[in-house]
């Protein structure tokens, strides 16, 4: 209820107009039931008894009427600002008084629910960082968000509504800070033991301070997170440290959206692409099942379990079969 | 649902039957409406189960479709084993009607045949696919056509074990009121089976080979 | 050969000592606490030969009431389970602030958490509204039992198996941590190996196959065996909310099932359904799941809203305010309720134009409710009311029951619910509902129907003390959470940082200790009742000027319900017989044709538990073993064709004429 983007406001006064257009209802009848009990007690012999009373049309159509007419007007708010506050729709407004100038570009942030932390990847400014994220006032930023493993939620309550980040698939948010600030950000759909800890604060700064922030980071010794490193921050941990890395591999995010991040597994949008075309037919449809080797696992230090994914289709171009999974940086 | 048109009588209080029923209530059995409603909460879990093919029928996960596997012939077969089961249980019900025991017996035997071939085929089938490497495991798809046809098949299963405990019964106490609702309710799950089993070669096999 | 550690591993499964909770202390010392009054109350039945009593009048009943009063027993016990895991979790949530971790790890928590969803969904709210409709509803329409009664005893005897398997995930091994509706990929078997979600899967299957065949069986029941001149217009509106909540359990079950089912096999075969690769689609679960899951919240709000339209009506001493409009508002209810589903997640990004959809209708619904809500209050308009314990817990039912419905509506409105979803918010929305709806209702109708039962009514006192400690309580412990979550605080956290949430987590903490003393005040009610009943004896079968035929039996009834099947001419059909000058009639009693008792659903329900231990620790011998025993059990069942008897004339002469001395002495 304390809104500091855009997005949030509209919605904490939908969320407002939505409670008060109720409670012309709910009053009433609140009042009605006390006074009714009291009035209509046995013991006040002075009010009306009339026990065969059972059916009033008029009071019929007004009880449903009335509820029907307020159903009317909050339905024609649904639609409108359900449309208006789609996460998927970009902005129209930096705020209540201003539109988004011409010029503007917005800020796109990757973000990838893990267990138990959140990776933010800035594509445009080359750095990702653990639990931590930041944005310039007035600008507003395009989300693109999935999740590792299982079902989280993204959600800055100051800055916007929330939206599911799911494994191997991408759904968006658009928002706008307006007021410079340290806000709380967290997930909201429980995915395990180490649920309670997946928090990271977010800021909201001036552009010189972001500017200043995306230097620091870069100038940092984060190390690069490329895919091992990505493997290895994978593996489950609560309450992870923020960390920021002074470079990120492009095509990380993609890989971590379509679960090839492993250079001897299928991409999705490879498998999607290929069941369009009815699968792969014979042997090769069947016994193409990869897993990560012991030796790369210890190396890079991931855990023991092996898990099998359908393997990346080798080509005498291409005999890892990597191009299809665009690795560009090798594992 | 009895009605009570032999107390009706002008005044209403002065009738002394006016309130209550002085003989024994028959009430209507409800065993077959009972079967029915339980049949169609039965056609729900298989409508979810198409929808679940609906929605994951053709993630073959780079493995193989419906088109490479399928053996449409063997299914064709499979088909008219259960059709004409539907048939011969309904020879069955004809000669009870006319309180034939053994051509009844005789009619159920068949048709409990026909249903054991079709779940032999559909073994068969299973086995086959496996062995190849397509199991329920490789893919959504797999394991949605797995799930779907094998519920069926073990419907047909407790149907025919049904039928043989019914042959019993009926050999034994011949047709009492309660053998004969049995048998009604049997000839409403097994015409059901066929029915889904028309879903499934539609939905499954032959759309899954024009994929 | 076989070594020995093979041969275990068949006998056993994953079963190891390791899965006995000796390193936690709570547990442990639950276990013991339950061990002695286990074993006290297992005593005190051998001490006083209860056994042979219990299990040929009881557990092996057909009879509809003993039944309905088994379920509400069941229920009552699995509430204390519930309420127990509520008091750890707002315990826990009031204490872990900072560096202060609380008493119990995410482990643990995210246990309780689940389990306390489960139980309170499953086997008590269920359990009590089956028990309800099963008790009332046949002596309500003039019948002497259920259509299939054997079937109602076996639905009986699997609900409590769901429930033994659950209460046993609390000593061997552990319950599911994934929220009580268990959305995969967390649910399946990657990332939850253990045995926590297999009880839930079978707990829930087992109890659902009782819930479904009892859906079934009430439905027939209502539909075929009315007493003769009762139209459907004529039914009394608790039979209404009955048929349409049973439909709704025909309707919405097999999806359960069949969505469990894809999850075990995902975990038992490896199947692909829901999982992260090989083409699994784990929204498809959500939505499988909550189109279940919305029908199932109207299976346990349909039955109180009868309750309530007969309580209003009998303790204003009036007619139901527009009958027609309660039953076509309680059939719109039950058509929308399957076209609202998408609106417990309008944040997995289904689109605008989708969830305006969903939004709309969840809003529709509002109408036909509201209507409801409308009509009770013009029934209590220039009635006489008398503020018995049940028109009290009516009367909060109407002032909480519609703030709850309002947070609903809010929450309707996808753009809200993306600040509010799965907040403290929704929580203190759907406990609004469920308590200030559901749980009034419950407690609403055992009390107005407990003389009916038991010969004598409860004590009033205590049944006061018990609605005003629920009453406040319920603010106390849920007024906050609606702050807390529109102040953005999700649920499910075992942990916070911020300290200046933790008063408004105290707060409730004590809302909850409140309810606790009115649980207590019930408890106390049922003992204090039962010392005193005497003094609080039914003797007339009609202790609160009822309106509907259950009123015109003795109380309790007599096995048969009525020795002469009613004929029904008009509504409120006692209450036209007793305007009419009907006169009871003492003599020309015949014989009357009843169902015998029999102890195969006890035993059925026996082997499916034993199934669903077997299968969870994957005890696959035994598993087996049990699933063959309980074909065969079930084809043994089928050849016993004699299952029915008469109660001889004379006896029922007997019966009536002591029911007659007593209405002579007490008119």
């Amino acid at each position: 209820m304390s809104p500091s983007g855009d997005i949030a406001v509209q919605q904490r006064d939908l969320i407002i107009v939505s409670t008060l257009l109720m409670l012309v209802i709910i009053v009433p009848v609140i009042i009605l039931t006390l006074l009714f009990a009291w009035r209509y007690r046995k013991s006040n012999t002075e009010a009306t008894y009339d026990p065969e009373w059972h059916h009033s049309t008029k009071l019929e159509l007004m009880i449903w009427g009335a509820p029907l007419l307020i159903i009317i007007a909050l339905g024609a708010i649904t639609w409108i600002s359900t449309h208006t506050l789609d996460p998927y729709r970009p902005l129209q407004r930096l705020d209540a008084d201003r539109v988004i100038p011409a010029d503007a570009k917005p800020l796109v942030v990757e973000v990838v629910a893990l267990d138990w932390k959140w990776l933010f990847i800035y594509p445009e400014q080359g750095i990702a960082v653990v639990n931590e994220l930041v944005a310039p006032v007035d600008r507003p930023i395009s989300f693109k968000i999935t999740a590792s493993s299982v079902m989280n939620s993204f959600f800055v309550p100051a800055l916007a509504g929330q939206i599911y980040a799911m494994p191997g698939m991408e759904t968006k948010l658009h928002a706008v800070i307006n007021k410079a600030g340290e806000y709380e950000g967290f997930s909201a759909n429980y995915s395990g033991a180490g649920f309670s800890g997946m928090r990271f604060k977010f800021h909201g700064v001036n552009e010189a301070d972001f500017e200043q922030w995306v230097k620091t980071a870069k100038a940092g010794d984060g190390g690069a997170l490329g895919r091992d490193a990505y493997l290895k921050l994978e593996q489950p941990s609560n309450r992870d440290p923020v960390h920021r890395y002074a470079s990120v591999s492009e095509d990380l995010y993609d890989a971590i959206l379509n679960r090839c991040v492993e250079s001897n597994r299928m991409c999705m949008k490879d498998m999607m692409a290929i069941d369009a075309q009815g699968g792969v037919a014979g042997p090769e449809g069947k016994y193409n099942i990869a897993s990560m080797d012991a030796a790369t696992r210890s190396r890079i230090g991931v855990d023991a379990t092996n898990r099998k994914y359908v393997g990346a289709m080798c080509t005498v171009n291409d005999p890892l079969g990597t191009t299809a999974s665009a690795a560009t940086q090798p594992i | 649902m009895s009605n009570t048109t032999a107390h009706t009588s002008a005044a209403g209080a002065s009738d002394k039957y006016r309130y209550y029923l002085p003989n024994e209530h028959h009430v209507e059995n409800s065993t077959a409406l009972g079967f029915w409603i339980y049949l169609m909460s039965d056609c729900l879990i298989f409508a979810c189960l198409f929808a679940v093919h609906a929605v994951v029928g053709r993630s073959y996960a780079a493995g193989p479709s419906g088109a490479e596997l399928f053996d449409l012939p063997l299914v064709a077969v499979n088909t008219s084993m259960l059709l004409l089961s539907s048939i011969t249980y309904g020879f069955a019900m004809l000669e009870m009607q006319k309180n034939k025991v053994s051509a009844t017996l005789g009619w159920l035997a068949i048709t409990g045949l026909f249903g054991a071939v079709f779940i032999g085929l559909e073994l068969y089938e299973f086995v086959h696919l496996i062995h190849e490497g397509a199991g329920p495991q490789r893919s959504a798809f797999l394991s949605s056509f797995f799930t779907l046809v094998s519920t069926h098949g073990l419907h047909v299963t407790f149907g025919i074990i049904w039928l043989i405990t019914l042959m019993v019964q009926v050999g034994k106490y011949g047709f009492t009121a309660a053998n004969r609702r049995r048998l009604m309710c049997l000839s409403m799950f097994w015409h059901f089976l066929d029915v889904v089993w028309i879903g499934v070669f539609t939905f499954v096999y032959l759309m899954g080979v024009l994929a | 050969m076989f070594d020995n550690l093979d041969l275990t591993k068949l006998i056993f499964g994953r079963l190891t000592w390791d899965a006995i909770p000796f390193h936690e202390p709570i547990l442990l010392a639950t276990f013991i606490a339950v061990a002695i009054g286990g074993v006290a109350v297992l005593g005190a039945l051998t001490y006083f030969r209860l056994w042979g009593y219990l299990w040929r009048e009881w557990f092996t009943s057909i009879d509809h009431k003993r039944i309905g009063i088994m379920y509400v027993i069941l229920g009552l016990v699995m509430l204390l389970r519930g309420f127990a895991d509520a008091v750890m979790m707002r315990a826990q949530q009031a204490l872990s602030f900072g560096d202060n971790a609380g008493f119990l790890p995410p482990h643990h928590y995210d246990q309780v958490f689940t389990a306390h969803g489960v139980i309170m969904i499953f086997f008590v709210a269920m359990p009590l509204v089956t028990g309800l409709m099963n008790f009332v509803v046949p002596l309500q329409i003039g019948a002497r039992d259920v259509a299939f009664p054997f079937l109602n005893n076996f639905s009986f005897w699997m609900t409590a198996s769901g429930a033994v398997l659950v209460m046993m995930s609390l000593f061997v091994g552990e319950f599911a941590r994934t929220g009580w509706l268990a959305y995969p990929p967390l649910s399946g078997l990657l990332y939850s190996p253990d045995v926590g979600v297999d009880y839930y899967i079978w707990s829930l299957q087992i109890a659902g196959v009782g819930t479904l065949l009892s859906g079934i069986n009430l439905l027939a029941t209502i539909v075929k065996m009315r007493a003769p001149g009762m139209k459907m217009m004529n039914m009394p509106v608790f039979t209404w909310t009955a048929l349409c909540t049973n439909v709704l359990i025909v309707a919405a079950f097999p999806i359960l099932t069949a969505v469990l089912a894809l999850l075990s096999l995902d975990r038992y075969v490896g199947t692909n359904f829901f999982t992260n690769d090989f083409g699994g689609n784990a929204m498809m679960y959500v939505n499988l799941i909550w189109i279940w899951g919305h029908p199932e919240v109207y299976i346990l709000v349909l039955p109180v809203f009868g309750v309530f339209s007969e309580v209003v009506a009998t303790f204003c001493s009036k007619r139901l305010f527009g009958y027609a409009s309660m039953v076509y508002a309680t059939v719109v209810i039950t058509i929308l309720s399957y076209l609202v589903w998408l609106h417990h997640f309008f944040t997995m990004g289904s689109g605008a134009s989708v969830n305006s959809f969903f939004g709309i209708t969840t809003m529709i619904i509002s109408i036909p409710t509201g209507a409801k809500i409308f009509n009770w209050l013009f029934t209590m308009y220039r009635g006489r009311i008398r503020f018995e314990v049940p028109m009290l817990w009516t009367i909060g039912f109407m002032i909480t029951f519609v703030i709850g419905g309002m947070t609903g509506v809010l929450l309707a409105v996808p753009p809200a619910d993306f600040v509010l979803h799965n907040s403290l918010f929704l929580i203190a929305h759907f406990h609004n509902v469920i308590i200030g709806g559901v749980l009034f209702g419950l407690m609403a109708g055992i009390t107005y129907w407990f003389p009916k039962a038991f010969g004598y009514k409860l004590d009033s006192f205590w049944g006061k003390c018990s609605f005003w400690f629920w009453f406040i309580g319920f603010y106390f412990a849920f007024m906050p959470l609606y702050v807390l979550g529109l102040m953005g605080v999700t649920r499910r956290m075992s942990h916070f940082e911020d300290p200046s949430l933790q008063i408004w987590f105290q707060i409730a903490a004590f809302g909850a200790a409140l309810i606790a003393i009115g649980i207590g005040c019930f408890l106390i009610q049922l003992v204090v009742s039962y010392i005193r009943r005497e003094s609080l004896r039914d003797h007339t079968g009609d202790p609160w000027q009822g309106r509907t035929l259950e009123w015109a039996t003795s109380s309790p009834p007599p096995a048969y319900n009525f020795a002469f099947t009613p004929v029904v001419h008009d509504n409120d059909a006692w209450w036209d017989m007793k305007k009419n000058g009907y006169v009871r009639p003492t003599d020309g009693f015949i014989a009357i044709h009843m169902p015998k008792n029999t102890g195969a659903g006890a035993i059925l329900a026996g082997l499916s538990t034993v199934f669903g231990f077997a299968a969870i620790w994957h005890m696959w011998p035994l598993a087996i073993l049990a699933f063959l025993s309980l074909v065969v059990a079930t084809i043994v069942h089928t050849f016993n064709y004699k299952r029915d008897y008469h109660i001889s004339a004379d006896e029922v002469v007997r019966t009536e004429a002591v029911r007659t001395r007593l209405l002579a002495q007490h008119v």
